[in-house]
């Protein structure tokens, strides 16, 4: 059974003094998969990333990542994985090519300098290879911590906020070096705030205050939401947004450019709200409720949800 | 008005984050009191009870009321009585003893026909402020002694005191140059400082930068992280230690009169030592800045207490006691044994055991409380 799962942990909770930044989440990740871990700043994605990897010791909880043990067994796990931390964590006193050398040299390669070599190449670095690590652009240190951290051939990769703060065309990039990556047979668990990265996921798993709120693909955790949502199109239907925000059984309204969404969980509350308005220059459907807006009423649940419990 | 206001604002946020940061704050309280004690109890300028031996060849009342008169004055004590004279050189070179007062054979009968003996007092001044103070006081004190001990004998105090000569052999810096000692001494020092400052700020640079998290991503055991980490620093100690030799012996003048195989091996130990002491601080302090308070806290009782400062003998049992668990101390004395004293491996052999011993402990403390994760 393990064997199947890359990731499979239970109950993990880790508290930092009286803060709870974990609160019993279980992931049971297949291996070969592409998975995205969503979730509002501070919802503890980097805290469960780091238990993990063994980076942290559980404050409770249990699991195996890869088949070995992550309370007891972290240089195992820490051999087989690659972990590229949210800020980057590569020398900037080095140069490129150092890092690289010195990243092989730990985990002890055959033929370090030639896997150096070839990863530079890779990264279309060669050139810059003497530069320091400390000069490069975002985007360009990203993809060296990603080549970095997948040199050892690792059979796990976890990505904390690899791609927050690029551009577009390297975010793209990046990604396309995910996908080639888990063709050749790794597992990806990769945080991000981007649902245009989520969408490229196999599946995702969202968290809010250090609970694991939903799970699924794309189109499963849209239906599970059981959110619903209508478009107004019109030329002044963005003047409508204040009138609807605080009216009852619409949980949030989302600006486009000559559309409003407005969302809730209750659809005749909804049609009652969008029927007191006294402007017909509006124009209302129900539609699919798009991943962001889903994700904004997951949020706002589970912020009700802890103060209820507070 | 507004300048006023904001000031107070400032110094408003400034008491908060000082009183957030602990550390630094029972670092402000700490240090001065550490500093008033030293200062103030264990600094002695007028050493007194230095460590004495006897060599005592004949004994008799005479004799008797020296060695008393010596001890009563508070600036001898006596800790030994030695037969041979190469028994009371081993303990001067090695530093058990600050004085050897040898009494010759014959000195009584000689000392009442008056013949005038001669009584020797052979001193380590390879420290010259320790000894000189005693050394200028033993005629008074001996003339005393005898003074006293006559008019027993007689009972007649007009009696002129007996002639004797007091025969001062200052050993191992018998011209007394100050930076003799001081030159040597300082070798320990600069190792010292720097050897704890680099490898304490080296490790918490990795924390505060946040590539801790990366090297403990990977598979390096703690051990390996350590020795990698210290081993660079093992050759920068050995070409300060050079360069600082260097200046001894050709710009001060500084003889060099043991082994050069013998410090070496004093250096390579004292280092390793400093470096622990390094790293353990490397895995209490959050920060750099930490790092570098937690250096003084260590670099300061060293400064004081080794004997770099103050006379070691001069300063009371209990600063004696810290100082005996520093480094600083026994490499001290290694470094004043050889090139001063052309002290040899066995006499340096107790020293050198301490500093091992030391090592032994603080390695021990880097590797428990070097952390594996993040916590
Ligand atoms: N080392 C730590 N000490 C104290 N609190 C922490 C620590 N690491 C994380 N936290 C807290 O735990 C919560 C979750 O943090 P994190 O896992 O970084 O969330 P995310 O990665 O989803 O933004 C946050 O409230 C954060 O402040
Ligand atoms: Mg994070």
């Amino acid at each position: 059974m393990t064997q199947e799962l890359a990731i499979d942990v239970r109950g993990l909770v880790k508290r930092f003094g009286s803060k709870t930044a974990v609160n019993g989440v279980d992931i049971q990740m297949p291996r070969g998969q592409v998975w995205g871990f969503l979730g509002p700043n501070g919802s503890g994605k980097t805290t469960t990333i780091r238990m993990i990897c063994g980076l942290l010791k559980l404050t409770d909880g249990e699991g195996e990542c890869l088949g070995f043990d992550i309370r007891k067994d972290a240089s195992l796990i820490k051999a087989q994985t690659g972990y590229m931390t949210q800020k980057f964590s590569f020398w900037t006193d080095l140069t490129i090519r150092e890092n690289l050398e010195f990243v092989a040299r730990l985990y002890r390669l055959k033929n370090a300098s030639r896997v150096v070599d070839e990863t530079l190449d890779g990264l279309s670095l060669s050139k810059r290879q003497h530069q320091l690590a400390g000069a490069l652009s975002g985007g360009w240190k990203q993809r060296l911590a990603l080549a970095a951290v997948s040199m050892h051939h690792p059979k796990l990769l976890l990505l904390d906020e690899p791609t927050a703060g690029v551009d577009p065309q390297a975010r793209r990039d990046f990604w396309d070096e995910i996908h080639r990556l888990s063709s050749n047979g790794i597992t990806v668990l990769v945080s991000t705030h981007y649902m245009d990265e989520a969408e490229r996921c196999d599946r995702i798993v969202y968290l809010a205050n250090g609970k694991k709120v939903a799970e699924g693909t794309v189109a499963q955790i849209i239906d599970m939401s059981g959110l619903i949502t209508f478009r107004g199109e019109g030329e002044n239907v963005r003047h409508l947004a204040p009138q609807l925000e605080h009216a009852p059984g619409i949980d949030h309204v989302a600006y486009f450019a000559s559309a409003l969404h407005v969302s809730g969980s209750d659809r005749s509350a909804i049609r009652h709200a969008l029927d007191q308005l006294n402007d017909d220059g509006a124009d209302w459907k129900e539609v699919r409720p798009s991943l962001e807006d889903t994700f904004i009423e997951l949020k706002a649940r589970a912020g009700d949800d802890t103060r209820q419990h507070a | 008005m507004t300048t006023l206001a904001r000031i107070l604002a400032i110094i408003m946020k400034e008491a908060v984050q000082m009183r957030r940061d602990r550390m630094t704050f029972g670092m402000m309280l700490v240090l001065p009191v550490m500093q008033l004690i030293l200062f103030g109890y264990a600094i002695n300028t007028d050493p007194h009870s230095l460590p004495t031996a006897i060599q005592m060849e004949e004994d008799t009342p005479i004799t008797r009321s020296i060695i008393s008169g010596l001890e009563v004055s508070g600036y001898y004590a006596i800790v030994e009585r030695t037969q041979s004279d190469m028994e009371s050189d081993s303990m001067l070179a090695r530093g058990d003893v600050s004085f050897v007062v040898t009494i010759p054979k014959g000195f009584t009968k000689r000392l009442l026909r008056g013949e005038t003996p001669q009584l020797l007092i052979e001193a380590d001044a390879s420290d010259p402020s320790a000894s000189s103070n005693a050394i200028s006081r033993a005629q008074v004190i001996v003339q005393r002694a005898l003074a006293h001990e006559l008019y027993k004998l007689n009972g007649d105090p007009q009696t002129a005191p007996p002639l004797f000569e007091l025969v001062i052999h200052p050993k191992y810096n018998p011209a007394a140059v100050t930076q003799y000692n001081i030159v040597p001494g300082l070798l320990g020092v600069i190792l010292t400082m720097t050897m704890v400052m680099m490898t304490s700020l080296a490790m918490t640079r990795e924390t505060e930068q946040g590539t801790m998290e990366n090297l403990l991503a990977m598979p390096a055991r703690p051990i390996e992280v350590m020795l990698g980490k210290i081993s660079p620093y093992v050759i920068v100690g050995a070409v300060q230690t050079l360069v600082v030799l260097a200046a001894a012996i050709w710009v001060f003048k500084v003889p060099f009169l043991g082994s050069f195989w013998v410090l070496s091996l004093g250096v390579v130990i004292f280092v390793i030592a400093n470096l622990a002491v390094g790293f353990s601080f490397s895995t209490f302090a959050r920060s750099q800045m930490q790092a570098m308070q937690m250096t003084f806290f260590f670099f300061l009782p060293s400064l004081l207490l080794s004997g770099f400062m103050f006379p070691f003998r001069g300063m009371p049992n209990w600063a004696q006691m810290i100082g005996e668990i520093l480094p600083l101390t026994h490499f001290l004395r290694i470094v004043r044994g050889t090139m001063l004293k052309g002290a040899d491996l066995h006499q340096l052999q107790p020293d050198i055991n301490a500093m091992l011993l030391f090592t032994l402990f603080m390695g021990a403390v880097a590797m428990v409380r070097y952390r594996q994760t993040l916590d």
